[in-house]
């Protein structure tokens, strides 16, 4: 069989920010005067159990990625992170170059426990930053001191981190776009080898939606959004970083491969409650909730929710919605003259790359990637 | 009681015309007149108590749930007079009170010889009444002015009593007091009706005539034709003739309505009753023309009506373009039993396939929209209503203009638009705003009477266009709803009119063109470009809307160019939920019209065509 990627979902935070929805819970939340450690401790037992099953489906997969993500995944010690990376290595052939990847809260690191992570095979550190600027911060819940980031940039750099990746966020409500300007440019002035920069999305339900909606706050304007946007990607350009992925920029060779896979429909598991899986062709997601993921697997059961089976349309959809995100952009050979020709008028208005297409490519400009869902909707009619 | 069996009573085509009384009812919609009727219905006792149900005349939903006829109804009454004790038959004729179906009021008073002239005592008469109450007079009708509602707390019967005796000409102690509710007073309003209202004259020995008054399609029978005979008789055995057309109809039944319908032998003097001959469209059967015997016919027909002539005109169009078929058949079906609807297909660029139909004002246009959504359960747009204009080119040769989008583009010498002369019955505390409406509305003062020491009319004349927008809506709030509205035709006039067109990307939409004063041209044009300008969405390019009158711009906006339309974000958990919104969008874009280049969704034509009275209603129904 073919690569399988991992992607491991940690769904444990101290606090939940105001504007995630991700499928995270604080310890109180799921157990009253609960602490990390008692809602934690069988948690790793669980993903364990979901090993088992993944290996009795595809024990000859060598993994090229696995990936850390939740909630805050360096809450937890670095030795319970590192049995789910030895459990995966005791089961498969991984690469010898793999990419382990470690989302991580600039407060819940320091010098020692990178040092850890490190020897419990992680090489690879993405770090939340989301803003160099107080009052952004605080309007996004975020608890840490900024000046924290450059410390444990360093720390991740002496403890023998192979790649360093920031995340930002842009278009907080209050955000200027000098704010912004700020952030970027501190960020790269730390000589990070990647960096993420995606714009805030207001989701229902959370903190933030509720602001805007009694209106003590208000979002910024789609073209500020995009000033933003453009901004960030010109300065990470004139710092050697160039995009690879509409949200992603990095120095050569440290794109990210996980995501690559991702994006280039490889096949992966998704290890943990509300973890998303692709084999195949197949996509099926884990049920929601940290308790009901465990007891499912503690009782001998499938922890899987639901699960698809994608028709030749949808991944055709999906190979344009996804590969127009990269910088490798769509082989016009892929596309029927009629998509071509229902294109072509975002050529002449500078959304596509007239070079790369004259080239045989779909590959959008600045300008183009901002509007990328529109042209997606052009092409899959 | 002197209610008398049906089968005791006098029988159709064997009564003596002595013994009858034709009359109709004229009211204002909600000063109770369904409620009295079934009052009658129920003391006459031809509707037995166990069948009663309310508004039991108002056949349609629609005239139930708004509490408004819009049919006539004409049903015998067999009664013995409380004052000489003797049989006599009523035929009450039920009559619209809206002003948009005066000329189905104006058939039910050509078949009486008296009306009832019912006003709630807690409102007073309104101006619609007003009109049909001077109709009936015109006609020589005997009017009998009666209050209703007295059980009401509110209920002021010395003040309104004294302002229907100004206007009849009689002594305010001449109003009968009656409640529909309770059915006080109303045996009493039966045997005044005896005293009261003439019976009917006519010759019994001469060739028949019948008046039609009403023709309606049924499914199961066909066209059912109400007449009232005026002289001779008609029978079940008779062949009959139409006047105007010549031609000969075999009759297969002949009847009363008691309220249901009861065969009988024939018809005689001064009956009315209904006649099925087979037909299978109104117009065969037409309102207004007289009926004769084909082996016996009349040499001189009988005095009809004016055709009900079209006065607003506005586009339907469904909102699924799949649709079209569909409102084609419910609008043949529809016309069966509306001989005043009238509509032709049209199409538009940006509204697809539809038809462009004439109605007799606005509630007939909001009810004729109303029953085609609900009866063939249609989703329709429908345009801005607009008049008919007659549009003078400097060549001679005239136009008449029912859609904004026929308007000619060359040398216009002029342009006549309808005007009519508005009545408006309100206290007197909103004579300033009324006045001020009227004048923004381009209104010329007539005159201004007081009906009573707080109550005014106040007639102005007003191009009809102005009108057929929202001047009811807005008329109703400037009053707090207290103000009533009835308006007439009175002509054409010369007015200083051009047609606005609203351009997306330099390209008119003919949806939104409009015909409009030169002084509220840039009113409109500044209106309509804000409008889209936040209805539509931003494109990828740059979208000019203009305003212009020729190739004179009056207004712009711009919409411009989108600048992001991504969702940053797209791992792994992200792709299926990304895939189905995109599949969602798929399904949307089917619903987006192409203006030119420009996509526009059909909510934002909805919203664009939509009045602030519409806005007010849906979020009503959201609520």
């Amino acid at each position: 069989m073919s690569d399988l990627s991992f992607y491991v979902h940690i769904p444990y935070c101290v606090k939940r920010c105001g504007y995630c929805d991700f499928n995270t819970y604080t310890p109180s939340e799921l157990r009253e005067g609960g602490t990390l450690e008692t809602v934690s401790s069988d948690y790793i037992d669980a993903v364990l159990r979901e090993i088992d099953i993944a290996f009795a489906q595809a024990p000859d997969a060598s993994v090229p990625t696995i990936f850390f993500g939740g909630g805050t995944p360096s809450l937890l010690p670095a030795r319970d992170l590192g049995r789910v990376i030895s459990s995966i290595k005791e089961k498969w052939n991984v690469d010898a170059d793999a990419e382990v990847t470690l989302e991580a809260n600039p407060d819940s690191v320091d010098t020692a426990k990178l040092s850890e992570l490190r020897a419990a095979g992680f090489n690879r550190i993405s770090f939340g930053m989301q803003s160099a600027v107080p009052h952004v911060l605080q309007v996004l819940d975020r608890t840490h001191n900024p000046e924290n980031i450059s410390k444990v940039v360093d720390a991740a750099r002496a403890a023998g981190f192979e790649s360093i990746s920031l995340d930002l966020i842009y278009g907080t409500p209050g955000e200027t776009l000098e704010d912004f300007r700020t952030s970027v440019e501190s960020a790269l002035s730390l000589g990070v080898d990647h960096l993420s920069a995606y714009a805030l999305i207001v989701e229902t339900g959370t903190k933030l939606a509720a602001q805007i909606k009694r209106g003590e706050l208000s979002m910024p304007n789609d073209d500020l959004m995009a000033d933003m946007y453009l901004l960030v990607d010109d300065l990470c350009e004139k710092a050697g970083m160039s995009w690879y992925e509409l949200s992603n920029w990095s120095k050569p060779n440290h794109a990210s491969r996980h995501n690559i896979a991702y994006w280039r429909n490889a096949n992966w598991w998704g290890l943990g409650p509300g973890a998303h899986s692709h084999i195949d062709g197949t996509r099926w997601w884990n049920m929601k909730h940290p308790t009901a993921y465990k007891n499912a697997l503690f009782g001998g059961e499938s922890p899987v929710q639901e699960s698809e089976e994608l028709t030749a349309q949808q991944k055709s959809d999906e190979a344009i919605m996804l590969s127009i995100r990269m910088r490798g952009g769509i082989p016009l050979s892929n596309l029927s003259q009629e998509q071509r020709e229902t294109v072509a008028e975002y050529r002449q208005s500078g959304h596509l790359d007239s070079t790369r297409w004259e080239e045989g490519t779909l590959q959008l400009t600045p300008t183009g990637r901002l509007i990328a869902d529109r042209i997606v909707r052009e092409l899959v009619v | 009681m002197p209610a008398i069996s049906l089968a005791k009573a006098p029988q159709p085509a064997a009564t003596d015309p002595a013994q009858i009384r034709n009359f109709a009812i004229i009211a204002h919609i909600d000063h109770g007149k369904s409620t009295l009727a079934d009052r009658m219905l129920g003391i006459t006792e031809v509707v037995d108590p166990r069948n009663m149900r309310a508004q039991y005349l108002d056949r349609m939903d629609i005239e139930r749930e708004r509490g408004i006829t819009i049919k006539s109804q004409a049903v015998r009454l067999p009664w013995r007079s409380g004052i000489d004790g003797k049989e006599y038959i009523l035929n009450m004729i039920d009559t619209p009170g809206h002003v948009d179906f005066t000329y189905e009021v104006s058939r039910s008073l050509a078949a009486s010889e008296g009306a009832i002239l019912l006003v709630d005592c807690a409102q007073g008469i309104e101006a619609q009444t007003l009109a049909n109450l001077y109709l009936a007079m015109e006609n020589n009708l005997k009017i009998i002015p009666v209050l209703n509602k007295i059980d009401l707390p509110a209920a002021q019967p010395e003040k309104f009593a004294k302002e229907l005796a100004k206007l009849i000409g009689c002594e305010p102690s001449d109003c009968l007091l009656v409640s529909g509710k309770t059915g006080a007073g109303v045996a009493d309003l039966l045997d005044q009706i005896i005293e009261q209202i003439p019976a009917p004259k006519g010759d019994p020995n001469a060739p028949a005539r019948a008046l039609i008054f009403d023709s309606v399609y049924d499914v199961y029978r066909g066209v059912v034709t109400y007449v009232r005979v005026v002289d001779g008789h008609l029978s079940a055995r008779d062949q009959i003739q139409m006047f105007s057309t010549g031609v000969r109809h075999e009759m297969l039944e002949v009847g009363v309505i008691s309220p249901e319908p009861i065969p009988s032998k024939g018809l005689g003097v001064g009956e009315v009753g209904y006649l099925i001959t087979g037909v299978k469209d109104v117009r065969q059967s037409r309102v207004g023309d007289t009926v004769t015997n084909y082996n016996n016919p009349t040499k001189t027909p009988l005095a009809g009506y004016k055709d009900p002539k079209p006065m607003v005109f506005s586009g339907l169009y469904p909102l699924d373009g799949a649709d079209y078929p569909l409102l084609r058949e419910a609008l043949d079906k529809l016309q069966l039993n509306d001989a005043a609807l009238v509509y032709e297909p049209e199409s538009s660029a940006a509204l697809g396939f539809g038809f462009r139909c004439g109605f007799l004002g606005l509630l007939h246009m909001e009810i004729v929209r109303e029953r085609l959504e609900r009866e063939s359960n249609l989703s329709l747009i429908s345009t801005a209503p607009n008049v008919v204009y007659n549009v003078k080119l400097d060549d001679g040769r005239s136009i008449i203009v029912t859609n904004p989008s026929e308007f000619p583009e060359g040398k216009i010498m002029s342009v006549e638009e309808p005007i009519v002369r508005a009545t408006i019955l309100a206290p007197s505390e909103f004579i300033g705003a009324i006045m001020e409406l009227c004048q923004q509305r381009r209104g010329t003062l007539l005159g201004m009477d007081y009906l009573s020491e707080d109550r005014v009319e106040i007639r102005y004349t007003l191009p009809l266009a102005e009108i057929v927008f929202d001047f009811f809506d807005k008329l109703k709030s400037s009053t707090r709803g207290y103000a009533s509205l009835d308006y007439e035709a009175i002509g054409d006039a010369e007015g200083d009119l051009v047609k606005v067109d609203i351009l997306l990307q330099g390209e008119a939409v003919d949806a939104f063109s409009a015909i409009v004063h030169r002084d509220k041209a840039y009113a409109y044009g500044l209106m309509m470009t804000a409008k889209l300008h936040a209805l539509i969405p931003r494109q990828q390019f740059e979208v000019p809307i203009q305003a212009a009158i020729g190739s004179r711009i009056i207004a712009r906006e711009n919409i411009r160019a989108i600048r992001k339309d991504v969702l940053a974000k797209c791992y792994g958990g992200d792709i299926s939920r990304k895939r189905k919104l995109l599949e969602k969008q798929k399904e949307g874009k089917k619903r987006m019209k192409m203006v030119g280049r420009v996509e526009v969704p059909q909510e934002a034509f909805v919203a664009a065509l939509a009045t602030d009275a519409d806005i007010d209603k849906a979020k009503a129904a959201r609520k």
